[in-house]
């Protein structure tokens, strides 16, 4: 069974990254692109067949390793 | 007394830190590999700048969970005094030794320069020979340096004094303009609530001799020695 992982920065923490890109967008005359938060996106690939033990895992290892707590949040979903 | 420095893969200040404890000041200096557990007896430990683990995922997020950190943190809690430089202080943050994190260069760069930061606090093993609003010369070499951390949190570690150095003016004054990286409150190195672990993000070990453009970081070194030599 395959999770994914979506990791962003908090809404509290600025985006560097973020705020260039949309600016770039701005520049190329994309003004109706508001604003741009950068994260990363993972793929897990589990050997459980089981979503709910699936989802378990995914956010022990999300809590653990993929994301930062002081600054990050994330989301998963499961692939069914 | 002894110095030891832990070499994680990817780790490339480990030699700088080396010859200013071996060379430039005379110490028992050993490297620590970083699936190793036994610290040889340090007296200090330093977490020294680099790419630990290829800085893959987040700036020391993987060497956290290195073997040798479990004896890091055992020395820690023992009250030994720890530092962490650039990476090193990175992994300390990821170890929850220190609070906070870190986040990209508000300049987005990749920033190789010498900066000036203000001593803030004097009563650290690391800081002890200095004296408050002493401003240290010192070069930064990093592209993750803008400290962040929640506002109840900043100001717990004002309230508690762990800003041990701020990015500043030549003549120490703390300005926007000097903020090398962005970070919260021109933060350029902290202390734990017990003060014996400090992580900065310049770098104290390349500016030891004046043949490298500066020796104002060899004050952190007699520091140590002395807070040694009187523990």
């Amino acid at each position: 069974m395959r999770a994914r992982v979506f990791v962003t920065l908090k809404p509290s923490v600025f985006d560097p990254q973020g705020r260039t890109i949309a600016e770039a967008l701005h520049s190329m005359g994309y003004g109706g692109v508001e604003d741009v938060r950068q994260g990363k996106y993972f793929e897990l690939d589990l050997a459980t067949n089981e979503a709910a033990q699936a989802k378990a895992l995914a956010a022990e290892v999300a809590d653990r390793l993929l994301a930062n707590p002081v600054i990050e949040s994330y989301r998963i979903e499961i692939e069914s | 007394m002894t110095f030891a420095v832990i070499t994680f893969p990817g780790s490339n200040c480990d030699q700088d830190a080396y010859r200013a404890a071996k060379d430039v000041l005379g110490q028992q200096a050993e490297y620590i590999w970083h699936k190793d557990t036994d610290l040889k007896g340090a007296d200090v430990v330093i977490l020294p700048g680099g790419f630990a683990h290829g800085d893959y995922l987040r700036c020391g997020a993987m060497a956290r969970f290195s073997p040798v950190m479990k004896s890091v943190q055992e020395f820690a809690a023992k009250g030994g005094p720890v530092l962490g430089i650039c990476n090193g202080f990175q992994v300390l943050l990821e170890a929850g030794l220190l609070p906070g994190a870190m986040l990209r260069n508000r300049s987005l760069k990749f920033q190789c320069e010498h900066v000036h930061i203000r001593v803030e606090q004097t009563d650290t093993p690391f800081t002890m020979a200095c004296r408050v609003g002493q401003v240290l010369r010192v070069p930064i070499a990093h592209g993750e340096g803008n400290y962040f951390a929640e506002p109840d949190v900043i100001a717990r570690l004002e309230a508690n004094r762990q800003v041990v150095f701020r990015y500043s003016t030549p003549d120490g004054r703390i300005t926007d303009e000097a903020n090398a990286n962005g970070s919260l409150a021109n933060i350029a190195g902290l202390c734990n609530e017990r003060r014996n672990v400090v992580g900065l993000m310049p770098h104290p070990e390349r500016a030891c001799e004046s043949i490298l453009g500066s020796q104002d970081g060899l004050v952190l070194f007699e520091s140590v020695m002395k807070a040694v030599a009187h523990a």
